[in-house]
């Protein structure tokens, strides 16, 4: 057997499931029995099988994995409850091996394989769905990169209709449940669990499952990082359109009649609502500075 | 502490891994550490906190990069994006030599994120060495690659495996990492003296030693790195020193990982073993 064969004889083994016990399986996928096939290439000691020694590796790898999703989905395992999660897990990653050096990337694909097998996550799976879909921009919002921010003294050039860019770390969600309150309740409760006595804990418990039965309630979301943490910011429908709009390339104007297309809104008042809006997320550092200010100030 | 081509000709002393728990105590307080080997995967990232520690920790600190994932014995060519990034990295820290596992882990570009065993072939050690030559060319900083614990051992091999640690090293001209923790581990679970291990290796190869602690099952040992070292490793770590010098040495803690104080005496208990090993040259 050469070195790539053994490899994928392993391969395929470490990765396949385990039994619900948590042992490594009896056989194969295509039916033969693992004691043989791991005969095949693991030899036994004078303790453990051929057998027994893979199953090693095949344990590492699901404890790995698993714990990794957990960690990176804690929303979704308080929804759907620790067995299902697990269950759904499993599956996701039998479908989606990991195809990146780094664990981070583990759960890149979920939202897209969810929503090809929303099977996993009936009743509630717009809950759900939402729900990994923050969890992942919180993944990308922590170590995406930040470029120098626009400040309002930077010059904008002699451009009359700017484009402004987003950093690359503020992540725009529009969600159908208001998943941002139920991710923090779990947070507190996991925080506040080896600590709190069995009553506050139920009661923390209680706000969790009661947060995650809200009615659906549209939510516009930037989740964005300030001091290297991520927080989660509430906008309103016409800054989260404008906010899109620039994110999609188009000019400050061109934003500006996107977010209130169809709104009966006086001038005067646009230009006073937009000017707040570049108040405060300039001041959190969410804009680019542009690439021009950049270049004055390296031949400067 | 010993120089040589393979740690970049540097004269590093005890270090610990840099660990997020330790994060605030090492900003705030500022030890005196010589210093840390950072896991390269954690800050091949783009931004935010974990290049912002590593920045710091930067301008106060040596750090050496150790690499979970190059996995030099898998076959296939490395994966573009993983070299661009640690090229980026390797840039960023200025680590005077880099360190990744002799062992594989992934298949067609499928990752099982764990450290597996290779078989000890000669087909092995040449597809190795022909890897580990590749990804120091490209990143154009001295490799020495590290023995791993293992659990399992296969039929097809045709040498020990400090021989094929030997033939990968000197096929690829590349330093080692000795682990002997992992010797450690990896003699019980396979029944060979560690003492034998340690002997058979090209001694002036050793760029750099890892020292850990492991969890004793009931039929084997596992590298869980949660607990300190014991005296065996201690007894394998002075037979290293007596062959190739003193020599840059890490503790591993991952797990259940104690203060900062409690982490770094354990390693600074390397300096009495150091200290009688000058004595007796």
């Amino acid at each position: 057997m050469n070195l790539a064969e053994i490899q994928r004889r392993m391969y395929v083994a470490v990765v396949q499931p385990l039994t619900p016990g948590e042992h490594m399986q009896p056989r194969t996928r295509d039916g033969k029995s693992m004691h043989d096939a791991a005969a095949e290439f693991i030899k036994p000691n004078d303790r453990l099988s051929s057998f027994e020694r893979l199953e090693i590796y095949n344990r590492q790898y699901w404890f790995r994995v698993l714990g990794a999703l957990a960690e990176d989905f804690s929303g979704l395992r308080a929804i759907l409850g620790v067995r299902k999660f697990e269950v759904l897990c499993k599956a996701y990653l039998v479908d989606c091996p990991s195809e990146s050096f780094t664990l981070r990337n583990l759960g890149a694909r979920l939202e897209s394989w969810l929503l090809d097998h929303p099977q996993w996550i009936r009743p509630r799976a717009g809950l759900a769905l939402d729900m990994v879909r923050l969890e992942w921009a919180e993944i990308e919002a922590f170590d995406a990169a930040a470029e120098p921010a626009w400040a309002p003294r930077d010059a904008l050039g002699t451009d009359p209709d700017p484009q402004f860019r987003l950093q690359p770390y503020v992540q725009l969600l529009k969600l159908r449940y208001p998943v941002d309150d139920l991710l923090l309740a779990v947070r507190q409760e996991h925080s506040d669990g080896a600590m709190a006595s069995n009553a506050i804990s139920a009661r923390k418990r209680a706000r969790v499952r009661k947060a995650a039965r809200q009615k659906p309630q549209s939510v516009f979301l930037a989740v964005h990082r300030m001091d290297y943490s991520v927080y989660f910011k509430r906008l309103d429908a016409e800054a989260f359109a404008f906010l899109n709009s620039l994110r999609d390339g188009n000019s400050l104007s061109a934003a500006v009649i996107t977010a209130f297309a169809g709104r009966d809104v006086p001038e005067s008042k646009i230009l006073g609502t937009v000017q707040s809006w570049f108040e405060s997320w300039s001041t959190l550092g969410w804009f680019c500075r542009p690439q021009s200010v950049d270049a004055k100030s390296i031949s400067s | 502490m010993r120089a040589n081509r393979f740690n970049g000709f540097s004269d590093f002393g005890i270090g610990i891994g840099l660990r997020v728990p330790h994060y605030q105590h090492i900003l705030s307080e500022k030890p005196v550490v010589d210093w840390f080997e950072i896991i390269s995967e954690n800050y091949m990232v783009d931004g935010g906190r974990p290049l912002h520690v590593l920045d710091q920790i930067l301008e106060q600190y040596r750090v050496v990069q150790h690499g979970v994932s190059m996995y030099f014995g898998s076959p296939e060519a490395p994966d573009w994006e993983h070299l661009k990034r640690l090229k980026a990295l390797v840039k960023r820290t200025k680590t005077p030599w880099l360190t990744d596992h002799l062992c594989w882990g992934s298949v067609d570009g499928r990752y099982t994120h764990d450290l597996l065993p290779m078989p000890y072939t000669l087909e092995a050690a040449r597809v190795t060495a022909q890897k580990i030559r590749e990804v120091r060319d490209f990143l154009e900083v001295p490799i020495a690659v590290e023995n791993v614990s293992s659990y399992a051992e296969f039929h097809f091999s045709e040498m020990s495996e400090w021989e094929f640690l030997t033939e990968v090293v000197e096929s690829a001209d590349c330093g080692i990492l000795l682990d002997v923790n992992n010797i450690y581990v990896s003699s019980r679970n396979h029944n060979f003296n560690p003492h034998d291990y340690v002997a058979g290796i090209p001694a002036e190869r050793v760029a750099q030693i890892h020292i850990a602690g492991h969890s004793k099952f009931e039929k084997y040992i596992l590298d869980t790195h949660d607990h300190p070292v014991i005296d065996p490793v201690w007894k394998l770590y002075a037979h290293a020193l007596e062959l190739a010098g003193p020599t840059a040495t890490l503790l591993e803690w991952d797990d259940n990982i104690p203060s900062f104080e409690e982490v770094h005496n354990e390693a600074l208990k390397a300096n009495r073993f150091i200290a009688e090993m000058k004595v007796a040259s």
